[in-house]
Order: C-alpha cells, then sequence, then structure tokens
C-alpha cells in the first residue's frame, strides 16, 4: 500500500514538534542510539519530543522549528510520513513547501490559546493547497484539568472559522501530546471523549481514488534514443495507450502514439504518475513546455488567465511587471495586469486601499497576461494544469490556482 | 501503484529535471547502497547511457571491495568516471587519527569543492535520503550551495508543485538528492526488485555486516546474520538500531553532522 503522507501545521509553540515526537515514540519508530542520545541532551530529566525533529542547532536551543522535517512512522495498516510544518511567520514557504506534499493535514490548536494568526493563515494555506478535509486537535488538555467545557469551547471558534474556508473537519481530537492521551492511546483522563485516538483516525482514512481525468502528459525533454526523438516526461493524468490519437498543445499539432517506452521496456500503456518516453508516427516537432492531450479534449491554448494567487516574496508585486510563470513543463514570461479581492491571510479580512500591488502573504485574484500561449484550466479539471508558480530571479515568489 | 514503483518513477523525473536545466552536471557515486540505487535509476532515465561524468571521491582510506567494485560496473556500464582524491591533504598526512571533523572535511568536502571548480559543474546529484540523519531531513531536492559551499537552510527555495529551483547564480552550485524521499528499507527492495549488484559489504560473514559504508576506518560492523537481500529486508523490518549507528562522523558531537554539513559536506 502507499504511504500515507501527513502535513502537521499550526501556530507557533502548540505542540506540533511535541505530538511528532510522541507519534514516533509510542510507535516505537525511534532507534535505542537515538533515544539514548536524547536522553543525554535533555538537561531536564523528561524526554523532550520537540529534539527527535529539530535537528538544527538553533532549533533545540530556541526550541521552534526552522525548517520542515519529514520523518516516518509505521502502523499495523500501512506506513506513514509525517511533514512537520514550523509554526512562525517567517518560515511560511517552508510550511508551504511541507504542506504540499502532503495527502491529508491535522490542525493542531492550543486548547487555551484558541485559533491564533499562524491558525488562520496555515488553514487558510491548506484550503488554497486543496485539502478539504482535515483533523483537528486540541492540545494541552492537561493544562486545563483535562476539562470538557474548554475543548468544546475552542472546537467552536475553530470551526466558526474554518466554516469561512472550504475546509471541513472530519474529526476533533482532545489530546495531550507531553501525556500522549488520544494520540496512539486512548486517554485514562478524559473518558468524556469517546471519539477515536488520533492513530484510529488516521488508520481510517483513505486516499480518494485517482481521479479518472483526461489525459494530460506534459513533455519534460527530448533525448536521442537508438536514433530517434524521444519524448521523456511523466503523466500527470489520466492514461495514454499506444495508437492514441493525440493533439500536441499549445500548437495543436495531431499525432498518434507509436511507442511509449522505459529502459529495456516496451510498454502497451502507461498511467498517471508513471515516467515514460513516447515517439509519435508522424514526426513532429516536440520540446519541453508541450502538453499532449487526447484529441477529444476541450483545452484551448490561452494568453489570458484569472487566478487566485498567494504571494510569499519580500518585495511586493506591481502591476505590468514582467516574471516567470511555470505550469508543469510550461514556462514563460507573464505580468499581472489587474487585481482583486485582495485579503489578509491571517485575519481573513478584505484590503480595500491598495488595488496596485500585492505584498507580502496577501492572497487577491488576479488577472495575468502571458506572452506565450499555455495550456492551463481550473483545479477542478486537472489538478495540474490548475496550479502555477511565479518567479523572479530563480527564486519561486507566489502561487497561483485557477478556480 | 505500488510505492517502489511510484518511487522510482519520482526519481526518474527529477533526474531528467535536473539535467534539462543544468547541463554541466555529474553525480556522485560512492559505491554504497544508495548511490548505486541511485545510478541505476540515472542508467535507467537515459536509456542506458548516461550522459554525464559519474564522480568517485576517493579519500584513500576505502574499503578494498569498494575499489574492486567500481573498476568493474565503471567498465561493465560504460561510465563517465572520474576518481577524484585531495592529494595535497593527504601528502600533509591527513588521517582520522589526528581528527575526524578535519579528516571528512578534507578528504570529502574539500575534494568535492575542487572538482566541481575545476569542471565548473554547476549541479550535482547525491544519493543522500532523509531517513538517514536528522539533518538531511531539512533538505531540499534541489538545494543550493554559495561559492563557499555553505548551505543557508533558513533561506531555501520553496519546492511545489513539481517545481524546483531553476538557475544559479555565478560561483553557486545545485546539489540535486533524486532519492531524498526513499527510505533504507525503500532501497533495499528495489535492490531485490531490479536484481542491483551491491558490494558483499553489506551481507553478513561470520555474523558481521556493514549496514551503512564509507571509509574503512571509521565504519564498524554491526551483528547480523542477514547474507542475502531478503534477510536483510526481514532484518530491517524487525530492527531498533539505527542505520548509521555504525558511522563516527555521526557521533562525535551532536552538532558534527551539522557543522560538516554546514561547510559543504554530503
Amino acid at each position: 500500500m502507499e504511504k500515507l503522507k501527513i502535513v502537521i501545521v499550526g501556530h507557533v509553540d502548540h505542540g506540533k514538534s511535541s505530538l511528532i515526537g510522541r507519534l514516533l515514540y509510542d510507535t516505537k519508530s525511534i532507534s535505542e542510539d537515538k533515544l539514548t542520545e536524547v536522553k543525554a541532551n535533555c538537561k531536564s530529566g523528561h524526554l523532550d519530543f520537540a529534539y527527535f525533529l529539530d535537528h538544527l542547532q538553533e532549533e533545540r536551543e530556541q526550541k521552534i522549528t526552522i525548517e520542515s522535517t519529514q520523518t516516518f512512522f509505521k502502523t499495523l495498516k500501512r506506513e506513514y510520513v509525517i511533514i512537520d510544518a514550523p509554526g512562525h511567520v517567517e518560515f511560511v514557504r517552508n510550511m508551504i513547501t511541507g504542506a504540499s506534499k502532503a495527502d491529508t493535514a491535522v490542525l493542531i490548536v492550543d486548547v487555551e490559546e484558541g485559533c491564533q494568526e499562524q491558525t488562520r493563515r496555515h488553514a487558510f494555506i491548506l484550503s488554497m493547497l486543496g485539502f478539504h478535509n482535515i483533523i483537528l486537535l486540541i492540545n494541552k488538555m492537561d493544562v486545563v484539568d483535562y476539562q470538557q467545557e474548554r475543548f468544546e469551547e475552542t472546537v467552536k471558534e475553530c470551526v466558526q472559522f474554518l466554516g469561512r474556508t472550504r475546509i471541513n473537519v472530519l474529526h476533533c481530537i482532545p489530546i495531550s501530546a507531553i501525556f500522549g492521551d488520544n494520540v496512539a492511546f486512548a486517554s485514562q483522563t478524559m473518558t468524556w471523549y469517546k471519539g477515536k485516538t488520533l492513530l484510529q483516525a488516521l488508520d481510517q482514512l483513505t486516499l480518494g481514488e485517482k481521479d479518472k481525468k483526461e489525459l494530460c502528459y506534459p513533455v519534460q525533454d527530448v533525448y536521442y534514443v537508438n536514433d530517434q526523438r524521444m519524448a521523456v516526461g511523466m503523466i500527470e493524468s489520466g492514461v495514454m495507450k499506444v495508437g492514441d490519437e493525440v493533439m500536441i498543445m499549445p500548437d495543436m499539432h495531431k499525432a498518434s502514439i507509436r511507442t511509449i517506452e522505459k529502459y529495456k521496456e516496451s510498454l502497451t500503456e502507461a498511467h498517471t504518475k508513471e515516467s515514460v518516453g513516447i515517439t509519435t508516427d508522424t514526426p513532429v516537432y516536440l520540446e519541453k513546455g508541450n502538453i499532449l492531450i487526447h484529441t477529444d479534449s476541450r483545452l484551448l491554448p490561452e494568453k489570458k488567465y484569472k487566478a487566485n494567487v498567494f504571494w510569499i516574496a519580500k518585495d511586493p508585486l506591481t502591476i505590468e511587471t514582467k516574471l516567470q510563470l511555470q505550469c508543469v513543463t510550461q514556462s514563460t514570461l507573464c505580468k499581472v495586469t489587474s487585481i482583486f479581492n485582495k485579503i489578509n491571510t491571517s485575519t481573513l479580512e478584505a484590503i480595500t486601499n491598495d488595488d496596485e500591488c500585492i505584498r507580502s502573504l496577501e492572497m487577491c485574484e488576479v488577472e495575468i497576461q502571458t506572452k506565450k500561449q499555455l495550456v492551463m484550466c481550473s483545479v477542478e479539471e486537472i489538478e495540474s494544469l490548475g496550479r502555477f508558480v511565479l518567479i523572479c530571479n530563480n527564486n519561486i515568489c507566489g502561487y497561483g490556482i485557477i478556480s | 501503484m505500488d510505492e517502489i514503483k511510484a518511487l522510482e518513477d519520482e526519481s526518474i523525473y527529477l533526474i531528467r529535471e535536473a539535467y534539462n536545466k543544468f547541463k554541466n552536471i555529474a553525480m556522485l557515486w560512492s559505491i554504497g547502497k544508495d548511490s548505486t540505487t541511485m545510478l541505476w535509476l540515472v542508467r535507467k532515465a537515459f536509456f542506458g547511457k548516461i550522459p554525464f561524468p559519474v564522480i568517485h571521491i576517493d579519500t584513500g582510506y576505502k574499503f578494498k571491495e569498494i575499489y574492486e567494485f567500481r573498476d568493474r560496473y565503471a567498465k561493465e556500464w560504460d561510465l563517465d568516471l572520474i576518481v577524484y582524491k585531495n592529494q595535497e591533504a593527504l601528502d600533509l598526512g591527513i588521517c582520522p587519527e589526528k581528527g575526524r571533523f578535519e579528516c571528512c572535511n578534507q578528504l570529502k568536502t574539500m575534494a568535492l569543492k575542487k572538482v566541481i571548480m575545476e569542471k565548473k559543474l554547476e549541479a550535482v546529484l547525491l544519493g543522500i535520503r532523509r531517513d538517514e540523519h536528522g539533518i538531511r531531513a531539512k533538505e531540499r531536492v534541489f538545494s543550493v550551495r554559495d561559492e563557499d559551499f555553505e548551505w543557508n537552510y533558513k533561506e531555501q527555495s520553496p519546492e511545489i508543485w513539481k517545481q524546483y529551483r531553476t538557475g544559479i547564480q555565478e560561483k553557486e552550485h545545485i546539489r540535486v538528492h533524486p532519492i531524498l524521499g526513499w527510505t533504507e528499507l525503500d532501497i533495499w527492495k528495489y535492490i531485490k526488485r531490479e536484481n542491483i549488484p551491491i558490494t558483499d559489504l553489506y551481507f553478513a560473514k561470520e555474523n558481521k555486516r556493514y549496514r551503512s559504508i564509507g571509509c574503512e576506518t571509521c565504519c564498524s560492523s554491526l551483528d547480523s546474520e542477514a547474507d542475502t537481500v531478503e534477510k536483510i529486508i526481514q532484518e530491517l523490518e524487525t530492527t531498533n538500531i539505527s542505520e548509521r549507528s555504525g558511522r563516527v562522523q555521526d557521533k562525535e558531537s551532536d552538532y558534527m553532522m551539522q557543522k560538516l554539513r554546514s561547510l559543504g559536506y554530503m
């Protein structure tokens, strides 16, 4: 079975790293020599769970997570990869990098502090990245004497806020990461809670059936193999078969698939997420950035798109500035021609006074004009053609979603 | 899709992406199980003929089995092999007994630095994995090093939706890590599936085997009866000892690996 990738997000100090340490400890995923090393480095006597993950010296000294970390554990049901995302606002791009790779998300909230700035921003980013179902953990229940009322108050506050995003909460679980209540084992103290532990909730999740969407094969490169030109790339969605009639976008030339190849392997068909080489029957010119789709597709090349953009660079993006847009293997210069509905991502309040630029950590709707024709569509139609990044000086500065 | 196949397809994608973006590229081959697995993936990505050099950073202290294995497969797989030694440091008598930190730094990091400068490499492929060491868990797939080889882990570019670093400034280089997300167990399962040749050091002889290999001077073997790939897989599914427990550079002090890596160590 495929590994399930979980991202754990939340406000700084609400207990992400401690929770992960607890998960690793309770599932016996920490090796004996590592445990000895951690014990030797813990001055206070009790185990510092965050220490398992925060490996950088500054992280341990300041007790914060800077860079997202991936660790592994397994249950009887399956293997897991946990992505620990930093809570501090300065490291929001690390959080996005972590979260974009996950299959499911866990939002952790301190029962006393409730929804804070990063709780809101992370929830908003999760929503934008396409997480519609999450697990909500109310942590530090030990601090409030495991009172049911305190749990319910905080849940109410969170659910109210999450109602303004597209996120749906699958489970609300009261936990104590430090003492292990309701993480891997049911709490002995919170007998009023009848729901699942975190591990039970995770084990029960099913990965959505890989969508039977239409074919999207972006050309990644072209090689000469045995004196013939072969395009290579990974199928982003759908199925490609030998003999299929395809359209080469954005030029809309037609061809049919002659061979599908891997090293020393000839395939009759290839599926989503497979990296394959292909040759066509007619000698069409292929290059990086071409998108192969089936001839019955309704996709058309365009130069103007409407999208939601989340800006993370320090310097603002101003209207009419040229920058690079990349969507799968497509790349072109572009500019934002108009900006509307700007939102502050931590309060979710509208920003009305300024529509000439997008500042760091703001989100808005934009109209984008590209220099070359591209093939993009809404994420609902083809996920990978509905997501793009904006690049300046070799660095990703913003994310875009077409919906 | 099964997990191992999914990992293979993803790694091949990353290798092709690296080659597409950086023509002046090479891969590092330490002859260990990870970089030999990566080499296998690179051969598959390019349909058998690797279009760039394969570099072995030779400290001079490697196991003799490593040299034999290297020479045999460099020939069999028709590799453009470059063996690189920091001879100046060796001539100065750098060795583990005089300080392990300096030895690793001079014979591995400085040797790599020299070869990158001499060959004017923009990118190198490396077979490190996140689950090997906490510091490596913080890595990106496309990770920039500045001209002093420093890794600025606080300012790493985001990587999202298969979009990676597209270019570098002058004198910088990129470390590309195509098997970053594989676990030790994934590696052995793939070795079994593909029947990849691996040096004998990993297989138990007289109830001892190496789980991670490097220089003979700084590796210790562990008690094991696993003398086949199948038995190694079985052993890993039940063990509670970490992979690099026999590697001295991880242990000397808690932050030795971070210090080594911030200076450019792999």
